[in-house]
């Protein structure tokens, strides 16, 4: 399976499989990236490194192809194969990652969201908000019994009558890649920062136009966006939303059951 | 007075929340919420009822209000709505039967 071009120098990532490339699975969702040149394919298993698993059958696969400063990425929905073209740097993976799981996700109800989450008790809680609004300062402040799913983009599936959160890659400040685990999800909160910290309810209305603004959401397919905006008003129905406003030390999460 | 009909744009996602009416314009993703009223008169744009059988109906009937006041509020709220192309008014009754008020999953 692994050829061992990456083992020799990323002891810990990188396996390699026969096409020469890296299968990295998101939220349950196998996504293959083929490339030709082996230093790129090396560089991508240490990008996401816990997030690697050459034993799934891919979902969908794109062929990238290294060209420098230019990039575009063609997709055929149904073939659910694609190509890259972008320089020889992983993060640009991300970008495209990050929009096929969206798309991915639509279709099925879930989406990913800005927002950071985490672990605890075998229950998940998302900490959703803007830029500036608190992730990366409420997940560097999980307590050691509480584990980081991202401080970036959450990744939220739709299981059942109920959701799971998932890990992701996807780091903001941090800068360190999510735990790849899953768990069933508890409760999201709209982060705000204040002077103390305290749980405020929020009307579902606001809940959910508050959420959709927080949203990854690419397409300009008019059926696309009417999935995700009832895929929220779904979500917001089910699962209890409330805002979080927090001083940015350790008492934050008390309030996290 | 020339009588308006009122029809809901194909292009939106509709749907009730929190006893709100939420909709999203599929065009450009732009969220709108409606007042209680608002929703009465938004469930009732069938294209074919006229706007003052509408306000008769589901404005005075219901939330108690005069109807040359109701009327007036209502076409200035139709007349919003149409601006943001989530609703369309006529001169005439519209002939294709239009999509539910209330989409389902």
């Amino acid at each position: 399976m692994a050829t061992g071009i990456s083992a020799s120098r990323f002891a810990t990532a990188a396996p390699i499989n026969r096409q020469l490339g890296v299968t990295v699975e998101i939220g349950g969702i196998p996504i293959l990236l083929e490339s030709d040149d082996a230093d790129f394919c090396a560089l991508l298993g240490q990008r996401y490194a816990g997030f690697v698993n050459p034993s799934a059958a891919p979902t969908c696969q794109f062929e990238i192809h290294l060209h420098p400063a230019v990039q575009s990425a063609p997709q055929d929905a149904r073939s659910r194969r694609g190509w890259v073209r972008q320089s020889a740097n992983p993060y640009s993976i991300d970008a495209m990652l990050r929009i096929v799981h969206s798309l991915v996700l639509a279709e099925e109800g879930g989406f990913l969201v800005h927002a950071a989450s985490g672990v605890r008790n075998g229950r998940a809680f998302v900490f959703a908000g803007i830029s500036g609004a608190g992730k990366t300062t409420i997940a560097r402040l999980a307590p050691p019994d509480a584990t980081v799913l991202t401080d970036e983009i959450s990744y939220i599936r739709k299981s059942g009558n109920g959701y799971h959160a998932y890990g992701t890659p996807f780091a903001g400040e941090l800068a360190r890649v999510g735990a790849n685990l899953m768990a069933p999800l508890e409760a999201l909160y709209l982060l705000d920062k204040g002077p103390d910290n305290r749980i405020e309810p929020v009307a579902e209305p606001l809940a959910a136009s508050a959420l959709l603004r927080n949203v990854l959401f690419f397409a300009h397919d008019p059926k696309l966006v009417k999935r995700v905006f009832e895929s929220v008003i779904e979500f917001v129905s089910s699962v209890p939303v409330a805002q979080l406003i927090f001083t940015p030390d350790e008492r934050a999460w008390e309030l996290i059951p | 007075m020339s009588e308006k009909y009122i029809s809901r744009s194909n292009s939106v996602a509709a749907r009730v929340l929190g006893g709100e009416m939420m909709i999203m314009s599929a065009a450009d993703s732009t969220l709108f919420t409606l007042s209680e009223v608002g929703t009465a008169i938004w469930e009732a744009a069938d294209g074919r009822t006229p706007l003052s059988e509408i306000v008769q109906r589901h404005v005075c009937a219901e939330f108690d209000v005069p109807a040359e006041d109701a009327y007036r509020d209502a076409e200035t709220f139709v007349e919003e709505l149409a601006g943001q192309g989530i609703l369309s008014i006529s001169d005439e009754p519209v002939a294709d039967p239009d999509p539910p008020a209330r989409e389902g999953l």
